[in-house]
Protein backbone atom coordinates (compact mmCIF):
# COMPACT_ATOMS: atom_id res chain seq x y z
CA UNK A 1 0.00 0.00 0.00
CA UNK A 2 2.51 2.40 0.63
CA UNK A 3 5.12 3.49 -2.58
CA UNK A 4 7.86 5.41 -2.68
CA UNK A 5 7.69 9.51 -4.12
CA UNK A 6 11.20 10.87 -6.05
CA UNK A 7 11.19 14.20 -6.65
CA UNK A 8 13.53 15.20 -9.54
CA UNK A 9 15.01 19.05 -9.64
CA UNK A 10 11.44 20.71 -9.06
CA UNK A 11 10.82 24.31 -9.01
CA UNK A 12 7.55 25.90 -7.30
CA UNK A 13 6.12 29.32 -8.52
CA UNK A 14 2.97 31.33 -7.18
CA UNK A 15 2.54 33.22 -10.15
CA UNK A 16 6.10 34.99 -10.93
CA UNK A 17 7.57 34.28 -7.52
CA UNK A 18 9.90 30.98 -7.32
CA UNK A 19 8.74 29.90 -3.59
CA UNK A 20 11.04 26.47 -3.74
CA UNK A 21 14.34 26.09 -5.96
CA UNK A 22 15.70 22.98 -7.06
CA UNK A 23 14.58 20.16 -4.75
CA UNK A 24 15.32 16.62 -5.56
CA UNK A 25 14.37 13.76 -2.43
CA UNK A 26 13.43 10.22 -1.98
CA UNK A 27 11.09 9.64 0.05
CA UNK A 28 11.18 6.04 1.28
CA UNK A 29 7.93 3.71 1.39
CA UNK A 30 6.20 2.97 5.37
CA UNK A 31 8.53 5.50 6.84
CA UNK A 32 7.97 9.03 8.48
CA UNK A 33 9.72 11.72 6.72
CA UNK A 34 10.24 14.86 8.33
CA UNK A 35 10.66 18.44 7.13
CA UNK A 36 11.86 21.25 9.46
CA UNK A 37 13.47 24.57 8.56
CA UNK A 38 12.65 28.30 9.62
CA UNK A 39 9.24 29.60 8.73
CA UNK A 40 8.87 30.60 4.90
CA UNK A 41 11.19 28.16 3.81
CA UNK A 42 8.50 26.60 1.64
CA UNK A 43 7.95 23.48 4.09
CA UNK A 44 4.52 23.66 3.41
CA UNK A 45 4.51 24.28 -0.42
CA UNK A 46 6.66 21.46 -0.85
CA UNK A 47 4.59 19.30 1.01
CA UNK A 48 1.63 20.28 -1.43
CA UNK A 49 3.00 19.87 -4.43
CA UNK A 50 3.53 16.42 -3.56
CA UNK A 51 -0.26 15.50 -4.37
CA UNK A 52 -0.88 18.29 -6.29
CA UNK A 53 -2.61 20.48 -4.09
CA UNK A 54 -0.64 23.48 -4.75
CA UNK A 55 -2.42 23.77 -8.27
CA UNK A 56 -5.73 24.90 -6.34
CA UNK A 57 -4.33 28.64 -5.82
CA UNK A 58 -4.34 30.54 -8.95
CA UNK A 59 -1.35 31.38 -10.86
CA UNK A 60 0.54 28.38 -8.73
CA UNK A 61 2.62 25.93 -10.79
CA UNK A 62 5.96 23.55 -10.87
CA UNK A 63 8.82 22.75 -13.19
CA UNK A 64 10.43 18.96 -12.51
CA UNK A 65 9.20 15.96 -11.85
CA UNK A 66 7.21 13.93 -8.94
CA UNK A 67 7.29 10.46 -9.32
CA UNK A 68 4.92 8.14 -7.59
CA UNK A 69 6.76 4.20 -8.49
CA UNK A 70 8.09 6.02 -11.59
CA UNK A 71 4.79 7.89 -12.11
CA UNK A 72 5.42 11.43 -12.83
CA UNK A 73 1.93 12.79 -11.17
CA UNK A 74 2.20 16.19 -13.27
CA UNK A 75 2.34 13.90 -16.40
CA UNK A 76 -0.27 14.74 -19.27
CA UNK A 77 -2.68 12.08 -18.30
CA UNK A 78 -2.29 11.80 -15.02
CA UNK A 79 -5.80 13.22 -13.12
CA UNK A 80 -4.92 15.43 -9.79
CA UNK A 81 -8.09 14.06 -8.59
CA UNK A 82 -6.92 10.84 -8.59
CA UNK A 83 -3.48 11.56 -7.36
CA UNK A 84 -5.55 13.27 -4.57
CA UNK A 85 -7.19 9.78 -3.50
CA UNK A 86 -3.96 8.39 -3.34
CA UNK A 87 -1.99 10.85 -1.15
CA UNK A 88 -4.03 12.06 1.29
CA UNK A 89 -3.49 15.02 3.29
CA UNK A 90 -4.14 16.44 7.45
CA UNK A 91 -3.83 19.95 7.93
CA UNK A 92 -2.54 21.89 10.38
CA UNK A 93 -6.30 23.16 11.70
CA UNK A 94 -8.69 20.81 12.35
CA UNK A 95 -10.97 21.01 9.83
CA UNK A 96 -13.91 18.39 9.85
CA UNK A 97 -16.77 19.12 8.01
CA UNK A 98 -18.86 21.21 10.17
CA UNK A 99 -21.91 20.08 8.43
CA UNK A 100 -21.57 16.53 8.93
CA UNK A 101 -21.47 13.90 11.71
CA UNK A 102 -18.42 11.99 12.91
CA UNK A 103 -19.83 9.01 10.99
CA UNK A 104 -20.33 10.76 7.81
CA UNK A 105 -16.71 12.65 8.28
CA UNK A 106 -15.08 9.71 7.82
CA UNK A 107 -17.10 8.46 5.10
CA UNK A 108 -16.95 11.76 3.41
CA UNK A 109 -13.93 10.63 0.88
CA UNK A 110 -15.56 7.18 0.29
CA UNK A 111 -18.80 8.99 -0.74
CA UNK A 112 -17.31 10.48 -3.32
CA UNK A 113 -17.33 10.06 -6.97
CA UNK A 114 -21.19 8.82 -6.42
CA UNK A 115 -19.60 5.50 -4.87
CA UNK A 116 -22.04 3.45 -3.34
CA UNK A 117 -21.23 1.41 -0.34
CA UNK A 118 -23.69 -0.75 1.89
CA UNK A 119 -24.32 0.04 4.94
CA UNK A 120 -22.53 -2.65 6.98
CA UNK A 121 -19.48 -1.97 4.86
CA UNK A 122 -19.75 1.63 5.94
CA UNK A 123 -19.87 0.31 9.48
CA UNK A 124 -17.28 -1.54 9.23
CA UNK A 125 -15.00 1.02 7.33
CA UNK A 126 -16.11 3.73 9.94
CA UNK A 127 -15.10 1.51 12.82
CA UNK A 128 -11.59 0.42 11.43
CA UNK A 129 -10.35 3.67 10.33
CA UNK A 130 -11.85 5.65 13.81
CA UNK A 131 -9.87 2.57 15.51
CA UNK A 132 -7.07 3.28 13.00
CA UNK A 133 -6.74 6.82 14.31
CA UNK A 134 -7.14 5.84 18.26
CA UNK A 135 -10.31 7.48 18.67
CA UNK A 136 -13.07 4.68 18.05
CA UNK A 137 -13.37 4.33 21.49
CA UNK A 138 -14.02 8.02 22.78
CA UNK A 139 -16.48 8.42 19.80
CA UNK A 140 -18.48 5.34 19.49
CA UNK A 141 -21.17 6.13 21.36
CA UNK A 142 -21.83 9.50 19.83
CA UNK A 143 -20.82 8.95 15.92
CA UNK A 144 -24.03 10.97 15.49
CA UNK A 145 -23.07 13.86 16.34
CA UNK A 146 -21.42 16.90 14.75
CA UNK A 147 -17.56 16.33 14.25
CA UNK A 148 -17.12 20.17 15.23
CA UNK A 149 -18.26 18.90 18.74
CA UNK A 150 -15.16 17.27 19.65
CA UNK A 151 -11.86 18.69 20.81
CA UNK A 152 -9.53 19.95 18.96
CA UNK A 153 -6.78 17.07 19.33
CA UNK A 154 -10.06 14.40 18.61
CA UNK A 155 -11.12 16.65 15.69
CA UNK A 156 -6.85 16.15 14.00
CA UNK A 157 -7.68 12.79 14.34
CA UNK A 158 -11.03 12.25 13.30
CA UNK A 159 -9.34 14.12 10.02
CA UNK A 160 -6.72 11.10 10.01
CA UNK A 161 -9.37 8.94 10.59
CA UNK A 162 -11.27 10.80 7.71
CA UNK A 163 -7.86 10.58 5.61
CA UNK A 164 -6.94 6.86 6.03
CA UNK A 165 -10.47 5.60 5.23
CA UNK A 166 -9.91 6.34 1.69
CA UNK A 167 -7.25 3.78 1.79
CA UNK A 168 -4.33 6.50 0.47
CA UNK A 169 -0.46 5.23 -0.45
CA UNK A 170 0.75 8.39 0.97
CA UNK A 171 -0.08 10.56 4.38
CA UNK A 172 0.69 14.05 4.07
CA UNK A 173 0.70 16.27 7.60
CA UNK A 174 1.66 19.77 7.65
CA UNK A 175 2.31 20.76 11.46
CA UNK A 176 -0.27 18.62 12.42
CA UNK A 177 -0.26 19.09 16.07
CA UNK A 178 0.73 22.59 16.02
CA UNK A 179 -2.64 23.83 17.25
CA UNK A 180 -2.94 20.93 19.82
CA UNK A 181 -1.90 20.55 23.96
CA UNK A 182 0.76 18.17 24.72
CA UNK A 183 -1.04 14.82 25.69
CA UNK A 184 -2.69 15.37 22.10
CA UNK A 185 0.44 16.06 20.52
CA UNK A 186 1.75 12.42 22.19
CA UNK A 187 -1.51 10.58 21.13
CA UNK A 188 -1.21 11.71 17.57
CA UNK A 189 2.49 11.06 17.63
CA UNK A 190 1.82 7.42 18.96
CA UNK A 191 -0.78 7.23 15.87
CA UNK A 192 1.92 8.19 13.48
CA UNK A 193 4.50 5.44 14.61
CA UNK A 194 1.47 2.83 14.09
CA UNK A 195 0.77 4.28 10.71
CA UNK A 196 3.82 3.80 9.20
CA UNK A 197 3.45 0.17 9.23
CA UNK A 198 0.92 0.65 6.43
CA UNK A 199 1.98 4.44 4.91
CA UNK A 200 4.60 6.33 3.71
CA UNK A 201 4.14 9.82 6.07
CA UNK A 202 5.82 12.39 5.42
CA UNK A 203 5.27 15.29 8.09
CA UNK A 204 6.58 19.04 8.33
CA UNK A 205 6.93 20.60 11.90
CA UNK A 206 8.70 22.97 13.79
CA UNK A 207 8.92 21.18 17.11
CA UNK A 208 12.34 19.86 16.77
CA UNK A 209 11.64 16.99 19.10
CA UNK A 210 8.94 15.97 17.61
CA UNK A 211 10.95 15.81 14.44
CA UNK A 212 13.71 13.60 16.51
CA UNK A 213 10.64 11.37 18.21
CA UNK A 214 8.33 10.51 15.10
CA UNK A 215 10.69 10.56 12.04
CA UNK A 216 13.05 8.26 10.40
CA UNK A 217 14.20 10.48 7.79
CA UNK A 218 14.72 14.30 8.28
CA UNK A 219 14.69 16.83 5.47
CA UNK A 220 15.92 20.46 6.40
CA UNK A 221 15.06 23.22 3.99
CA UNK A 222 16.14 26.62 4.78
CA UNK A 223 15.67 30.40 2.93
CA UNK A 224 19.17 32.77 1.83
CA UNK A 225 16.61 35.93 2.56
CA UNK A 226 12.76 37.13 2.12
CA UNK A 227 12.05 36.85 -1.65
CA UNK A 228 14.37 34.30 -2.29
CA UNK A 229 13.68 30.46 -3.17
CA UNK A 230 13.77 28.20 -0.09
CA UNK A 231 15.77 25.56 -0.52
CA UNK A 232 16.32 21.83 0.29
CA UNK A 233 19.47 21.68 2.31
CA UNK A 234 20.04 18.73 3.49
CA UNK A 235 18.57 15.27 4.00
CA UNK A 236 19.49 12.41 6.14
CA UNK A 237 18.76 9.50 8.85
CA UNK A 238 16.81 11.75 11.29
CA UNK A 239 19.54 10.55 14.25
CA UNK A 240 22.52 11.80 11.70
CA UNK A 241 20.55 15.16 11.57
CA UNK A 242 20.34 16.00 14.79
CA UNK A 243 23.78 14.62 15.92
CA UNK A 244 26.48 14.90 13.15
CA UNK A 245 24.83 16.85 10.00
CA UNK A 246 26.93 17.60 6.95
CA UNK A 247 26.31 21.15 6.67
CA UNK A 248 26.60 24.09 9.39
CA UNK A 249 23.41 25.29 8.66
CA UNK A 250 21.88 22.43 9.37
CA UNK A 251 23.31 22.01 12.65
CA UNK A 252 23.00 25.91 13.56
CA UNK A 253 19.55 25.11 13.21
CA UNK A 254 19.24 21.98 15.06
CA UNK A 255 20.84 23.32 18.03
CA UNK A 256 18.58 26.49 18.26
CA UNK A 257 21.70 28.32 16.80
CA UNK A 258 20.05 30.80 13.45
CA UNK A 259 22.15 32.07 11.05
CA UNK B 1 -24.55 46.48 40.31
CA UNK B 2 -26.66 45.80 42.61
CA UNK B 3 -24.40 45.18 45.26
CA UNK B 4 -23.48 48.72 47.60
CA UNK B 5 -21.02 47.16 49.49
CA UNK B 6 -18.01 46.90 46.96
CA UNK B 7 -16.67 50.59 45.71
CA UNK B 8 -19.13 50.62 42.67
CA UNK B 9 -18.46 54.00 41.67
CA UNK B 10 -15.02 53.50 40.67
CA UNK B 11 -15.55 50.24 38.89
CA UNK B 12 -18.53 52.59 36.71
CA UNK B 13 -15.53 55.12 36.21
CA UNK B 14 -12.95 52.96 35.20
CA UNK B 15 -15.32 51.40 32.78
CA UNK B 16 -16.50 54.32 31.25
CA UNK B 17 -13.32 56.06 31.16
CA UNK B 18 -11.15 52.99 30.08
CA UNK B 19 -13.18 50.72 27.42
CA UNK B 20 -15.80 53.24 26.28
CA UNK B 21 -13.87 56.12 25.54
CA UNK B 22 -14.83 58.81 22.74
CA UNK B 23 -15.78 57.54 19.46
CA UNK B 24 -16.52 53.94 20.99
CA UNK B 25 -19.28 55.46 23.09
CA UNK B 26 -20.77 57.63 20.45
CA UNK B 27 -20.73 54.92 17.98
CA UNK B 28 -22.20 52.68 20.52
CA UNK B 29 -25.42 55.33 20.99
CA UNK B 30 -25.55 55.56 17.23
CA UNK B 31 -25.94 51.93 16.53
CA UNK B 32 -28.58 51.71 19.54
CA UNK B 33 -30.59 54.91 18.21
CA UNK B 34 -30.71 52.82 14.98
CA UNK B 35 -31.96 49.56 16.47
CA UNK B 36 -34.68 51.55 18.44
CA UNK B 37 -35.30 53.44 15.46
CA UNK B 38 -35.94 50.30 13.07
CA UNK B 39 -38.60 48.99 15.73
CA UNK B 40 -40.28 52.06 16.49
CA UNK B 41 -40.84 52.35 12.58
CA UNK B 42 -42.04 48.74 12.36
CA UNK B 43 -44.10 48.88 15.43
CA UNK B 44 -45.74 52.00 14.32
CA UNK B 45 -46.70 50.61 10.46
CA UNK B 46 -48.30 47.49 13.05
CA UNK B 47 -50.04 50.14 14.98
CA UNK B 48 -51.20 51.74 11.56
CA UNK B 49 -52.07 48.69 10.08
CA UNK B 50 -54.58 47.21 12.78
CA UNK B 51 -56.28 50.58 13.80
CA UNK B 52 -56.79 51.50 10.36
CA UNK B 53 -58.12 47.98 9.54
CA UNK B 54 -60.32 47.59 12.54
CA UNK B 55 -63.23 49.42 11.29
CA UNK B 56 -63.28 46.94 8.49
CA UNK B 57 -62.94 44.04 10.34
CA UNK B 58 -65.66 45.01 12.67
CA UNK B 59 -68.00 46.23 9.70
CA UNK B 60 -71.41 43.88 9.29
CA UNK B 61 -71.53 42.66 5.56
CA UNK B 62 -73.70 45.11 4.23
CA UNK B 63 -72.01 47.89 4.85
CA UNK B 64 -68.54 46.20 4.14
CA UNK B 65 -70.33 45.76 0.59
CA UNK B 66 -72.04 49.11 0.21
CA UNK B 67 -69.13 51.71 1.73
CA UNK B 68 -66.62 48.86 2.04
CA UNK B 69 -66.98 47.91 -1.92
CA UNK B 70 -66.32 44.48 -1.45
CA UNK B 71 -66.53 42.86 -4.91
CA UNK B 72 -69.69 41.63 -5.98
CA UNK B 73 -71.16 38.50 -3.51
CA UNK B 74 -68.68 38.46 -1.00
CA UNK B 75 -70.51 39.26 2.51
CA UNK B 76 -67.59 39.08 4.84
CA UNK B 77 -63.68 40.51 4.54
CA UNK B 78 -62.47 36.62 4.13
CA UNK B 79 -63.91 36.08 1.17
CA UNK B 80 -61.56 39.25 -0.18
CA UNK B 81 -58.19 38.56 1.66
CA UNK B 82 -58.57 34.24 1.26
CA UNK B 83 -58.01 34.65 -2.33
CA UNK B 84 -55.75 37.29 -2.33
CA UNK B 85 -53.68 35.73 0.51
CA UNK B 86 -53.91 32.75 -2.19
CA UNK B 87 -52.84 34.47 -4.92
CA UNK B 88 -50.08 36.11 -3.01
CA UNK B 89 -48.67 33.15 -1.81
CA UNK B 90 -48.93 31.27 -5.01
CA UNK B 91 -47.10 34.05 -7.11
CA UNK B 92 -44.50 34.46 -4.79
CA UNK B 93 -43.49 30.72 -4.10
CA UNK B 94 -43.87 29.92 -7.85
CA UNK B 95 -41.43 32.90 -8.64
CA UNK B 96 -39.41 31.84 -5.68
CA UNK B 97 -38.92 27.94 -7.01
CA UNK B 98 -37.71 29.61 -10.68
CA UNK B 99 -35.65 32.35 -8.97
CA UNK B 100 -33.85 30.02 -6.36
CA UNK B 101 -32.15 27.36 -8.42
CA UNK B 102 -31.07 30.07 -11.12
CA UNK B 103 -29.60 32.20 -8.49
CA UNK B 104 -27.45 29.62 -6.82
CA UNK B 105 -26.16 28.51 -10.00
CA UNK B 106 -25.24 31.77 -11.21
CA UNK B 107 -23.58 32.06 -7.61
CA UNK B 108 -21.77 29.30 -7.57
CA UNK B 109 -20.77 30.19 -11.17
CA UNK B 110 -19.17 33.44 -9.84
CA UNK B 111 -17.51 32.04 -6.90
CA UNK B 112 -16.40 28.85 -8.09
CA UNK B 113 -16.42 28.28 -11.48
CA UNK B 114 -15.13 31.43 -13.64
CA UNK B 115 -12.46 33.10 -14.59
CA UNK B 116 -12.01 36.08 -12.34
CA UNK B 117 -12.35 38.32 -15.03
CA UNK B 118 -15.51 37.12 -16.52
CA UNK B 119 -17.19 36.16 -12.63
CA UNK B 120 -16.77 40.17 -11.98
CA UNK B 121 -18.72 40.58 -15.36
CA UNK B 122 -21.47 38.68 -14.36
CA UNK B 123 -21.80 39.70 -10.93
CA UNK B 124 -22.28 43.66 -12.43
CA UNK B 125 -24.84 42.32 -14.90
CA UNK B 126 -26.82 40.63 -12.10
CA UNK B 127 -26.13 43.73 -9.88
CA UNK B 128 -27.16 45.93 -12.82
CA UNK B 129 -30.74 43.58 -12.56
CA UNK B 130 -31.33 44.95 -9.28
CA UNK B 131 -31.31 48.70 -10.18
CA UNK B 132 -34.17 48.24 -12.91
CA UNK B 133 -37.34 49.68 -11.67
CA UNK B 134 -40.26 47.31 -11.19
CA UNK B 135 -42.51 49.68 -13.30
CA UNK B 136 -40.10 49.06 -16.56
CA UNK B 137 -40.32 45.13 -15.33
CA UNK B 138 -43.78 45.56 -15.20
CA UNK B 139 -43.97 47.46 -18.98
CA UNK B 140 -41.76 44.35 -20.60
CA UNK B 141 -43.50 41.61 -18.75
CA UNK B 142 -47.17 42.71 -19.77
CA UNK B 143 -45.95 44.13 -23.56
CA UNK B 144 -43.17 42.05 -24.30
CA UNK B 145 -42.75 38.90 -22.79
CA UNK B 146 -46.77 38.14 -22.33
CA UNK B 147 -47.10 37.56 -25.35
CA UNK B 148 -44.34 35.64 -26.28
CA UNK B 149 -44.26 33.21 -23.36
CA UNK B 150 -48.15 32.86 -23.97
CA UNK B 151 -47.52 30.24 -26.92
CA UNK B 152 -45.20 28.46 -24.31
CA UNK B 153 -47.87 28.51 -21.34
CA UNK B 154 -50.02 27.19 -24.14
CA UNK B 155 -48.20 24.68 -25.37
CA UNK B 156 -47.17 23.49 -21.99
CA UNK B 157 -50.94 23.53 -20.74
CA UNK B 158 -51.51 21.18 -23.82
CA UNK B 159 -49.20 18.86 -22.48
CA UNK B 160 -50.64 18.38 -19.26
CA UNK B 161 -54.15 18.53 -20.69
CA UNK B 162 -52.49 15.26 -22.33
CA UNK B 163 -52.30 13.66 -18.73
CA UNK B 164 -56.02 12.21 -17.86
CA UNK B 165 -57.88 13.78 -14.90
CA UNK B 166 -56.03 17.15 -15.50
CA UNK B 167 -57.69 20.26 -16.90
CA UNK B 168 -55.31 23.55 -18.07
CA UNK B 169 -56.93 26.48 -19.69
CA UNK B 170 -54.23 28.79 -20.90
CA UNK B 171 -54.88 32.40 -22.11
CA UNK B 172 -53.45 33.43 -25.31
CA UNK B 173 -52.89 37.37 -23.47
CA UNK B 174 -50.68 35.50 -21.56
CA UNK B 175 -51.33 37.92 -19.13
CA UNK B 176 -51.38 35.15 -16.68
CA UNK B 177 -49.83 34.04 -13.17
CA UNK B 178 -47.49 32.49 -14.52
CA UNK B 179 -46.11 35.30 -16.43
CA UNK B 180 -46.01 36.94 -13.38
CA UNK B 181 -43.89 34.77 -11.77
CA UNK B 182 -41.55 34.65 -14.13
CA UNK B 183 -41.15 38.10 -14.03
CA UNK B 184 -41.31 38.19 -10.12
CA UNK B 185 -38.19 35.72 -10.54
CA UNK B 186 -36.22 37.76 -12.84
CA UNK B 187 -36.56 40.73 -10.46
CA UNK B 188 -35.73 38.58 -7.18
CA UNK B 189 -32.68 36.71 -8.95
CA UNK B 190 -30.14 39.46 -8.10
CA UNK B 191 -30.83 39.66 -4.47
CA UNK B 192 -30.78 35.87 -4.39
CA UNK B 193 -27.58 35.62 -6.19
CA UNK B 194 -25.75 38.62 -4.56
CA UNK B 195 -26.55 36.84 -1.12
CA UNK B 196 -25.67 33.29 -2.19
CA UNK B 197 -22.41 34.63 -4.18
CA UNK B 198 -21.12 36.34 -1.00
CA UNK B 199 -21.94 33.40 1.18
CA UNK B 200 -20.50 30.83 -0.91
CA UNK B 201 -17.30 33.30 -1.14
CA UNK B 202 -16.84 32.59 2.49
CA UNK B 203 -17.16 29.20 2.67
CA UNK B 204 -13.67 28.40 5.00
CA UNK B 205 -10.83 27.77 2.50
CA UNK B 206 -9.82 24.71 5.31
CA UNK B 207 -12.95 23.26 4.29
CA UNK B 208 -12.76 23.20 0.32
CA UNK B 209 -9.15 22.05 1.10
CA UNK B 210 -10.33 19.14 2.94
CA UNK B 211 -12.73 18.21 0.48
CA UNK B 212 -10.19 18.21 -2.16
CA UNK B 213 -7.06 16.54 0.06
CA UNK B 214 -10.07 13.41 -0.23
CA UNK B 215 -9.81 13.42 -4.40
CA UNK B 216 -13.18 15.99 -4.53
CA UNK B 217 -13.73 17.03 -7.66
CA UNK B 218 -14.48 20.11 -8.32
CA UNK B 219 -18.30 19.87 -8.36
CA UNK B 220 -18.01 17.63 -5.07
CA UNK B 221 -16.14 20.29 -3.15
CA UNK B 222 -18.83 22.50 -3.78
CA UNK B 223 -21.43 19.54 -2.58
CA UNK B 224 -19.28 18.81 0.69
CA UNK B 225 -18.11 21.84 1.74
CA UNK B 226 -19.49 24.76 -0.20
CA UNK B 227 -23.66 23.99 -0.54
CA UNK B 228 -23.83 22.85 3.35
CA UNK B 229 -21.68 25.62 4.65
CA UNK B 230 -23.90 28.12 2.43
CA UNK B 231 -27.08 26.21 3.24
CA UNK B 232 -28.45 28.91 5.79
CA UNK B 233 -27.19 31.53 3.78
CA UNK B 234 -29.36 30.63 0.79
CA UNK B 235 -32.34 30.37 2.80
CA UNK B 236 -32.07 33.62 4.18
CA UNK B 237 -31.78 35.09 0.76
CA UNK B 238 -34.04 33.64 -1.14
CA UNK B 239 -36.06 35.10 2.22
CA UNK B 240 -35.15 38.37 1.37
CA UNK B 241 -37.09 37.73 -2.29
CA UNK B 242 -39.38 36.27 -1.28
CA UNK B 243 -40.13 39.03 0.66
CA UNK B 244 -39.60 41.39 -2.48
CA UNK B 245 -41.68 38.98 -4.36
CA UNK B 246 -44.58 39.11 -1.85
CA UNK B 247 -44.76 42.77 -1.53
CA UNK B 248 -44.07 43.68 -5.08
CA UNK B 249 -46.85 45.70 -7.03
CA UNK B 250 -46.41 47.28 -10.37
CA UNK B 251 -44.81 44.37 -12.04
CA UNK B 252 -47.86 42.27 -11.13
CA UNK B 253 -50.71 45.03 -11.54
CA UNK B 254 -49.55 45.76 -15.45
CA UNK B 255 -49.48 41.94 -16.07
CA UNK B 256 -51.66 40.33 -14.28
CA UNK B 257 -55.56 40.30 -15.64
CA UNK B 258 -56.82 39.45 -11.98
CA UNK B 259 -59.29 37.36 -10.77
CA UNK B 260 -60.41 36.04 -7.35
CA UNK B 261 -60.51 32.59 -7.23
CA UNK B 262 -58.63 29.99 -5.30
CA UNK B 263 -57.80 28.62 -8.58
CA UNK B 264 -54.54 26.33 -9.51
CA UNK B 265 -54.78 27.80 -13.07
CA UNK B 266 -51.82 29.88 -13.25
CA UNK B 267 -51.56 30.10 -17.11
CA UNK B 268 -55.01 31.11 -17.34
CA UNK B 269 -56.09 35.06 -17.10
CA UNK B 270 -58.78 36.43 -14.38
CA UNK B 271 -57.80 33.88 -11.92
CA UNK B 272 -56.31 35.19 -9.14
CA UNK B 273 -54.67 38.20 -7.94
CA UNK B 274 -51.96 39.69 -5.10
CA UNK B 275 -52.71 41.60 -2.09
CA UNK B 276 -50.12 44.57 -3.14
CA UNK B 277 -51.52 44.93 -6.08
CA UNK B 278 -54.68 44.46 -5.56
CA UNK B 279 -54.73 47.68 -2.95
CA UNK B 280 -52.51 49.99 -5.65
CA UNK B 281 -55.33 49.09 -8.38
CA UNK B 282 -58.25 49.75 -5.87
CA UNK B 283 -57.08 52.66 -4.39
CA UNK B 284 -57.16 55.29 -6.25
CA UNK B 285 -60.90 54.53 -6.36
CA UNK B 286 -61.77 54.28 -2.98
CA UNK B 287 -62.78 55.95 0.42
CA UNK B 288 -63.98 55.90 4.18
CA UNK B 289 -64.79 51.69 4.60
CA UNK B 290 -62.94 51.15 1.24
CA UNK B 291 -59.76 52.43 2.64
CA UNK B 292 -60.41 50.31 5.52
CA UNK B 293 -60.58 47.69 3.57
CA UNK B 294 -57.71 47.67 1.85
CA UNK B 295 -55.73 48.51 4.91
CA UNK B 296 -56.93 45.55 6.36
CA UNK B 297 -55.88 43.31 3.36
CA UNK B 298 -52.91 45.09 4.15
CA UNK B 299 -52.23 43.68 7.59
CA UNK B 300 -52.90 40.43 5.86
CA UNK B 301 -49.69 41.21 4.08
CA UNK B 302 -47.52 42.53 6.85
CA UNK B 303 -49.01 39.15 8.84
CA UNK B 304 -47.85 36.52 6.44
CA UNK B 305 -44.50 38.15 5.29
CA UNK B 306 -43.32 37.86 9.34
CA UNK B 307 -44.81 34.24 9.35
CA UNK B 308 -42.65 33.38 6.12
CA UNK B 309 -39.50 35.30 7.99
CA UNK B 310 -39.96 33.23 11.19
CA UNK B 311 -40.27 30.05 9.15
CA UNK B 312 -36.93 30.99 7.71
CA UNK B 313 -35.35 31.79 11.01
CA UNK B 314 -36.37 28.48 11.86
CA UNK B 315 -35.86 26.39 9.28
CA UNK B 316 -32.09 27.74 10.31
CA UNK B 317 -31.82 27.21 13.86
CA UNK B 318 -33.43 24.11 13.16
CA UNK B 319 -29.70 22.49 12.56
CA UNK B 320 -27.63 25.18 14.62
CA UNK B 321 -25.93 22.33 15.43
CA UNK B 322 -24.51 21.37 12.72
CA UNK B 323 -24.11 24.98 10.77
CA UNK B 324 -20.58 26.18 10.06
CA UNK B 325 -20.52 28.02 13.13
CA UNK B 326 -17.87 26.47 15.63
N1 LIG C 1 -0.87 31.35 -1.65
C1 LIG C 1 0.34 31.92 -1.79
N2 LIG C 1 0.52 32.87 -2.72
C2 LIG C 1 1.74 33.46 -2.87
N3 LIG C 1 2.80 33.16 -2.14
C3 LIG C 1 2.69 32.23 -1.19
C4 LIG C 1 1.46 31.56 -0.96
N4 LIG C 1 1.62 30.69 0.04
C5 LIG C 1 2.91 30.81 0.43
N5 LIG C 1 3.56 31.73 -0.31
C6 LIG C 1 4.99 32.11 -0.18
O1 LIG C 1 5.78 30.99 -0.39
C7 LIG C 1 6.87 30.97 0.51
C8 LIG C 1 6.88 29.67 1.28
O2 LIG C 1 5.73 29.60 2.08
P1 LIG C 1 5.32 28.31 2.91
O3 LIG C 1 3.97 28.55 3.47
O4 LIG C 1 5.49 27.13 2.06
O5 LIG C 1 6.40 28.32 4.07
P2 LIG C 1 6.53 27.32 5.30
O6 LIG C 1 7.91 26.81 5.27
O7 LIG C 1 5.44 26.34 5.31
O8 LIG C 1 6.38 28.32 6.52
P3 LIG C 1 5.74 28.03 7.94
O9 LIG C 1 6.74 27.24 8.68
O10 LIG C 1 5.57 29.38 8.52
O11 LIG C 1 4.44 27.31 7.72
C9 LIG C 1 6.72 32.20 1.40
O12 LIG C 1 7.57 33.21 0.91
C10 LIG C 1 5.28 32.58 1.23
O13 LIG C 1 5.13 33.96 1.35
MG1 LIG D 1 3.72 25.98 6.58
Amino acid sequence: MAQRIDVKDLNIYYGDFMAVQGVSMTIDPKSVTAFIGPSGCGKSTFLRTLNRMHEVIPGAHVEGKVEMEGVDLYGPDVDPVAVRRSIGMVFQRPNPFPTMSIRDNVLAGVKLNNKRISRSDADDLVESSLRGANLWNEVKDRLDKPGSGLSGGQQQRLCIARAIAVKPQVLLMDEPCSALDPISTLAIEDLIQELKQDYTIVIVTHNMQQAARVSDRTAFFNIAGTGKPGRLIEMDETATIFSTPKEKATEDYVSGRFG
Amino acid sequence: MTTTASPPATTRRRRSGDTERGMSRVFRWISTAAAVLLLAVLAAVAVFLVQRGLPALTASGEELQTAGRLPRGMTHLGQLVGPLVFGTLLAAAIALLLATPVAVGIALFISHYAPRRLAAGIGYVVDLLAAIPSVVFGLWGGRTLAPVVADVWVWVAGVLNSIPGLEVRATATGRSLATASVVLAVMILPIITAVSREVFLQTPKLHEEAALALGATRWEVVRTAVLPFGRSGVISAAMLGLGRALGETMAVLMILSPGLLYSFQIFDSGQQQTIAAYIANQFPESSGLAVNVLIATGLALFVITMAVNMLARWIVARRKEFSGAN
